[in-house]
């Protein structure tokens, strides 16, 4: 099976990286790209089953994601 | 005085830090690798900086669960003092035995410089050496060094006086201009509810010889130090 998480800084949390490429969008014509955040994807393809909801959602929440700054959603690519 | 300095996998500054333990304070310093499962008989544990699983995931992200954390934490929680340094501090704010994050400096940059800090708490034992307002040079060297936490967070610091340093001018005034990364409150440091948890983005091992540029970082470990004789008598 395929699982995507996606992690990206809360909006609450300062996201300088997300300002410098929101920046450079600027220079390429786009005039006011409005808020940009840069988070990470990662991807799961998994030759067995998916734990339980409640044991994919605490990996995500515990390692994958920093709770303090970071939200995530999980997508189910393929079955 | 015997101090335990872990060692992750991509851990650089424990070196520096047993070193100075050694040669500067005469203590006992030992590496302890990052797979044992017991810190017991030593009477600190430092964390130090680096790059500890090349800061996959997030800084410290991995490292929180290398088996010695899980003793660490269990020491941590018997009253032994826990120094983390630098990558040492988002260890141990990963690992939840701080509160808030260390995240990308509001610059961008890596910061490798000296700078300067004012002490604002000398009840800990990591800072007992020192007078409130004392102002140490020390060096930074950090990409994700900006203090995050939200607001009920940071005001329990503050009405808790768990902030131990913040980032200043050489005058000892906290501004916007001398917050090299973009720390809420200028946070520098701070300790954990029990005081016997401090992390620090800032290396003293660093700063504990002349001919490293300065001498300021040595109140950290003979505070240390001071503290675990008293201890002991």
């Amino acid at each position: 099976m395929k699982i995507r998480v996606t992690v990206l800084p809360k909006p609450s949390v300062l996201d300088p990286q997300g300002v410098a490429v929101a920046g450079a969008m600027k220079h390429l014509g786009w005039e006011n790209p409005g808020r940009v955040r840069v988070g990470k994807v990662i991807e799961i393809d998994s030759p067995g089953a998916c734990p339980d909801e409640a044991k994919l959602h605490a990996i995500c929440r515990d390692l994958l994601s920093n709770p303090v700054i970071e939200d995530y959603s999980v997508e189910f690519l393929e079955p | 005085m015997r101090f335990a300095v872990l060692r992750f996998p991509g851990s650089n500054c424990d070196q520096d830090c047993l070193r100075t333990l050694r040669d500067n304070f005469g203590a006992h310093a030992e590496p302890v690798w990052h797979k044992e499962t017991s810190v017991a008989g030593f009477d600190a544990i430092i964390a130090p900086g680096g790059f500890s699983y090349g800061d996959y995931l997030r800084c410290g992200a991995i490292a929180r669960y290398s088996p010695v954390m899980r003793a660490v934490r269990e020491e941590a929680e018997r009253g032994t003092p826990v120094l983390g340094i630098c990558n040492g501090f988002q260890i141990l704010c990963e690992a939840g035995l701080l509160p808030g994050a260390l995240v990308r400096n509001r610059g961008l940059h890596f910061i490798c410089r000296q700078i300067h800090l004012r002490l604002e708490n000398n009840s800990s034992p990591f800072t007992r050496a020192g007078l409130i307002g004392q102002v140490l040079r020390v060096p930074v060297a950090h990409g994700e060094g900006c203090y995050y936490a939200d607001n009920d967070t940071l005001q329990r610091l503050e009405d808790k006086d768990r902030i131990a340093f913040r980032y200043c001018d050489a005058d000892g005034n906290v501004s916007p201009e001398s917050n090299p990364n973009g720390s809420l409150h200028n946070i520098a440091g701070i300790l954990n509810e029990k005081g016997n948890v401090l992390g620090m983005m800032p290396h003293p091992e660093r700063a504990c010889e002349e001919r490293l540029g300065s001498t300021d970082g040595r109140l950290v470990f003979e505070s240390l130090i001071n503290s675990a004789m008293a201890a002991i008598q």
